[in-house]
């Protein structure tokens, strides 16, 4: 048992750091996307939700071969910095960010669409700087799309598989996240240890989409006008 | 001269071509841009405030030059300190009614707190007895309300003119006799040059000084606007 809080630990240590880089990434990249114009928008819209549908194990493979030691950014990482992310928790933490940003992304894109633009030139008119006005009025009237985005990033990164696996492996206590030690569990045989595992799992997968259930855009409209 | 204005843009909307193209001058204090829906009128509000950019003109208020494509000057929004009152008032859905009036006053990153007190934001609320509903959110404010913050907010600033979009379009007709009476009062206490663009002519007799009237994107005569409405 006390195998599987270990592996329930590492799993939301590495959960939280993914969401919380999609957190950054997600909203600067679905602002972007939502206000910017140029050629090619559509396709770069695509490009960056292909993680939703992809197998995992395909964006594994991917991963493995841009962060692996021959890889491009691998070998500049190691060079530079003489950092390794193959089979390390880090790299399971870029695998389930990988997987996971394009909730994030869609998220903040909507959210970030249906805001009035004319609330923001009423900011402008009142003397407000860009920056301060997405800090004051274009962050805070998208948060709540965003904030369930993010939910969902975070149970997305929970449940996390195939990618992981192909690039932080499993090593129990290191790289051994939940969703991994339930199959090394059945492989091995390990019936008490494995409904322990599931069990934990579902609830706190439950308690995330129950949260994010609370949170979905259409609560907002009822108070804003 | 208080209101110096020539603005050309080339708009497409729906697929159709639209030429604005409009020039006018005024010494009037309260100014009114009359004419019917579609004649470029909010357009041109927009324009004169810098959240819309003209493809040439200039615009000159009340002795400053805020856009001259000649001389290639731009003032952004924020540089031309001009109040603006939105025709639905563009009131922040997220602040109460007090940090939307404050909104303009505090600077940097983060919104004014709830019980930010300031002397301009007290005599504001006080002067549109917003007293009872300053901890209200806007979607619990009546219109006249809204309209009342939406002027407070654009006016705590102390802005160098007002424009007003249709800001009593949204209203019953009792109770925007009544705020006429209210923003005329007010103009003449402050004497802050007022632009104010509308389609009813209740307006144009109650408050215009001078009158300028739009019809397809051009500066019409008083006669045209009768014929085409």
């Amino acid at each position: 048992m006390e195998g599987a809080w270990i592996a329930l630990a590492l799993t939301l240590k590495v959960a939280g750091w993914a969401t919380v880089l999609n957190l950054v990434f997600g909203i600067a990249v679905g602002f972007a996307i939502a206000r910017a114009r140029f050629p090619g928008r559509d396709v770069l819209d695509a490009v960056l939700t292909l993680p939703m549908v992809m197998p995992p194990t395909v964006l594994g493979y991917y991963l493995l071969v841009l962060l692996g030691s021959h890889g491009p950014l691998g070998a500049w990482l190691i060079e530079q910095f003489g950092i390794r992310l193959i089979f390390t928790w880090q790299g399971a933490v870029i695998a389930a960010m990988v997987v996971a940003f394009p909730l994030v992304f869609k998220a903040a894109r909507a959210a970030f669409e249906t805001i009035d633009s004319q609330l923001e030139d009423a900011a402008r008119t009142l003397g407000m700087h860009e920056i301060a006005i997405f800090f004051r009025v274009t962050l805070p009237l998208a948060w709540r799309g965003i904030l369930a985005g993010l939910l969902l990033s975070f149970a997305r990164a929970l449940g996390e598989f195939g990618a992981t696996l192909m690039v932080a492996g499993s090593i129990p206590g290191r790289t051994q996240t939940m969703s991994i030690a339930v199959y090394e569990a059945v492989q091995a045989g390990q019936d008490d240890a494995a409904n322990f595992l599931v069990a934990v799992t579902s609830i706190v997968c439950v308690a995330v989409l129950l949260a994010a259930g609370r949170l979905v855009p259409g609560r907002v409209a009822a108070r804003g006008g | 001269m208080i209101w110096d204005v020539e603005l050309h843009r080339g708009l497409v909307h729906d697929g159709t071509r639209f030429d604005l193209a409009i020039r006018f001058a005024s010494e009037a204090e309260r100014l009114v841009l009359h004419g019917p829906s579609g004649a470029g009128k909010t357009q041109t509000l927009k324009m004169i405030a810098g959240i819309a950019r003209p493809d040439s003109g200039r615009v000159a208020v009340a002795g400053r030059t805020l856009y001259d494509s000649a001389a290639r000057a731009f003032l952004s929004a924020q540089e031309r300190r001009l109040g603006y009152v939105f025709q639905d008032y563009a009131l922040f859905p997220h602040l109460t009614v007090r940090q939307n009036i404050a909104f303009g006053l505090r600077r940097g990153w983060l919104n004014p707190a709830r019980s930010f007190t300031d002397p301009a934001v007290g005599r504001w609320i006080g002067a549109f007895h917003l007293d009872a509903v300053a901890g209200h959110y806007p979607h619990q404010l009546s219109g006249g309300q809204r309209q009342r913050t939406a002027l407070a907010r654009a006016l705590v600033n102390g802005p160098h003119a007002l424009l007003l979009d249709e800001p009593f379009a949204a209203l019953d007709k009792a109770l925007a006799k009544r705020l006429r009476a209210e923003l005329k009062e007010l103009q003449e206490q402050l004497r802050v040059p007022l632009l104010l663009i509308t389609h009813d002519d209740d307006d144009l007799r109650d408050l215009a000084h001078d009158v300028v009237h739009l019809h397809g994107g051009r500066v019409v005569a008083a006669a045209a606007v009768a014929e085409a409405t």
